[in-house]
């Protein structure tokens, strides 16, 4: 009964139990002799969805309907333009940088402006911006594969102390981002307009405001993925932000996080992509193929959300 | 006559596809005839069809993410099963629409957000499709590929085919009981039930309906195509979504129109082959239709603004 009530005040628990259980079945296959590997590539592969599903979980916060679906299409644009930018030249790095997050912000500062001077549901408004980003992406591409600097794509792929570099860069943006969501003021505004926009409002929260930052933070935060993923994988590829757009509302959902808005946690995040990509390879660790993966990956995305479901119940 | 917010909603995406049209013809005049209007919309075909899937998912305030993958598995069946054991391929596909309707209900029952569920079950149908074929190929059944190939005198089949499915999707969701009983689901769920009706059965309907005009997207496809593979037809989802509201409907309130999302998903369908006759590089076709969706969007905006401003007067 305790370990009930506990996982029901936190629910990124489930999300960590999951992963656990999952990786002690797959390194039970080996005999325990790939363990630290594994975790290795889980922690490199969660982190590229963990900068990803934290933006996606400021959005998603902000209450019903709130969804960036722009962003795989920001991801590829940031990622080829910055590589395009950096030609492979040490000297061009932090303006590579500043491009991808430029482009990000600008993005952001795009999908609110449509979202509010249309009036459209952010669905639609990222849906529609997101086509005309995708182009953009594959007009500056142009199928050219450029590589990226070589101390980046060492930095992209290198670890330290054993753990991987991109990991230490999105295990910092999540303390940032729970510090953010959880001890800002900033956090509890956002927070605020998900549980209900009309009380928000007379609170005298700056609700536009509040919601313009939080879709220029959810693009940049994508546009800094698309970068560190082009560097890692030696180049930007036109469909590489397209698995990121189901994983990113995915790893927010099975975090724990309400789809409904107004109640998320950032620690089920870091759970969820770590399950999402231990359960791939223990599929592929028991031999299976790609059909049956992807099957058995959607039918324990939906068994996670059926015992969330039970979850609240209980705890209502 | 006054034009109500509801008529300029209507008349939007027909006037969108209208220009769109005259710009083609005047771009290319021979586009102007019977096997040029039918080069231009045969693709739109499907795309129609899996927007009306959508549509009836809308309905009831859910949205469905997993239409291009489950439009793709309906057409990886056609190519196979369907046409190599015609019994078999049917029973799978009256199964997959019986799946979908155990799902309306799992969502209701257990109030589960129909986003994730759908999610979960993209990966679910892709991986069906991987396993059937596992990589580009089939063959489409001779009656499907006649049916779609055939050619009426006067008016080409894709346009033929377009004005039967929106009459056909109209009836089941304008006037039929059913269809406004899933109306009344997305507009108000308790004043459904406290009216004495289920509101469980008018979900599972909707998905049901929504599986059945998904299945013959994937028909109609895999019958222009003469085969599939598995991510065939993945960017169904978010075309069919987009025509959804390019054709006046909402994401809340059972508010939406089976006319305007067949015109909205031709819409979309012209967007992308207008850029060629402007000799445009083809690198801009996805961009054009978002261009299109923003445009008509604030078409629609202004039109209403204009209307409630002549109203005050």
């Amino acid at each position: 009964m305790t370990f009930l009530r506990m996982t029901a005040s936190r629910p990124w628990l489930w999300a960590w139990i999951a992963a656990v259980a999952v990786f002690g079945i797959t390194i039970a296959a080996t005999a325990g002799a790939s363990a630290a590997g594994l975790a290795q590539a889980a922690f490199t592969f969660a982190a590229f969805s963990v900068i990803v599903g934290l933006g996606q979980m400021f959005v998603i916060t902000l209450g019903p309907g709130n969804i960036d679906l722009s962003i795989p299409a920001t991801m590829t644009l940031a990622g080829t333009v910055s590589l395009k930018l950096m030609d492979g030249q040490e000297a061009m790095i932090l303006p590579g940088i500043l491009v991808a997050l430029g482009i990000g912000a600008c993005v952001g500062v795009l999908n609110y402006t449509l979202i509010r001077a249309l009036r459209i549901p952010p669905i639609i408004a990222t849906l529609a911006l997101s086509f005309i980003v995708q182009s953009t992406a594959i007009w500056t591409n142009r199928g050219l594969r450029v590589k990226p600097p070589e101390s980046l794509a060492s930095f992209s792929t290198g670890t330290l102390w054993g753990v991987p570099n991109v990991a230490i860069v999105a295990g910092l943006l999540t303390i940032a981002a729970w510090v953010l969501l959880e001890r800002s003021g900033h956090g509890r505004r956002i927070s605020a307009i998900g549980q209900s926009l009309p009380a928000a409002r007379r609170a005298g929260i700056p609700v536009e405001g509040v919601r313009l930052a939080t879709y220029v933070l959810c693009a940049t935060l994508a546009g800094l993925c698309g970068f560190l993923l082009s560097c890692f994988s030696g180049g930007a590829a036109l469909n590489m932000g397209a698995e990121f757009l189901l994983v990113s509302i995915a790893v927010v959902v099975i975090g724990g996080s309400s789809v409904a808005g107004g109640n998320s946690n950032v620690p089920g995040i870091w759970g969820a992509a770590l399950f999402l990509f231990l359960v791939v390879s223990m599929l592929n660790t028991y031999g299976f193929g790609a059909g049956p993966r992807l099957i058995l990956t959607g039918f324990i995305i939906i068994a996670v959300i059926l015992a969330a479901s039970a979850r609240g119940r209980t705890a209502a | 006559m006054r034009l109500t917010p509801d008529m300029i909603r209507l008349a939007v995406p027909f006037l969108a596809l209208a220009v769109l049209l005259a710009g083609v013809f005047w771009l290319q005049p021979r586009a102007m005839t019977y096997s040029g209007l039918n080069l231009l919309f045969n693709l739109a075909v499907p795309i129609a069809l899996a927007t009306l899937a959508q549509m009836f998912i809308i309905s009831v305030n859910d949205l469905d993410l997993s239409m291009g993958a489950f439009v793709s598995f309906v057409a990886c069946v056609t190519a196979t099963f369907l046409n190599d054991a015609p019994l078999v391929g049917a029973l799978i596909l009256l199964a997959s629409i019986g799946a979908y309707a155990a799902l309306g209900v799992i969502i209701h029952v257990r109030q589960l957000p129909a986003i994730v569920v759908t999610l979960g079950m993209s990966f679910v149908w892709t991986g069906l499709a991987v396993m059937i074929l596992p990589s580009p190929g089939g063959a489409a059944p001779d009656w499907i590929r006649s049916l779609m190939t055939v050619r009426p005198p006067f008016v080409p089949m894709a346009i033929v085919a377009s004005v039967l499915i929106a009459l056909v999707a109209h009836l089941i969701i304008a006037r039929s009981t059913l269809g406004v009983l899933i109306r009344g689901v997305g507009g108000n769920e308790r004043s459904v039930a406290r009216a004495g009706w289920s509101v469980l059965r008018a979900r599972a309907a909707a998905y049901a309906l929504a599986a059945l005009f998904a299945v013959l997207a994937g028909m109609a496809l895999v019958g222009l195509t003469t085969a599939a593979d598995a991510n065939i037809a993945l960017r169904y989802t978010l075309l069919s979504i987009a025509g959804v509201i390019l054709g006046g409907g909402e994401f809340v309130g059972g508010r939406v129109s089976a006319v305007g999302a067949v015109v909205g998903a031709l819409t979309l369908a012209l967007a992308g082959s207008f850029l060629s006759f402007l000799r445009l590089s083809p690198d801009w076709q996805i961009g054009a239709q978002g261009a299109i969706l923003i445009l008509v969007l604030a078409l629609r905006l202004g039109l209403d603004a204009m209307e409630r401003r002549r109203m005050r007067a």
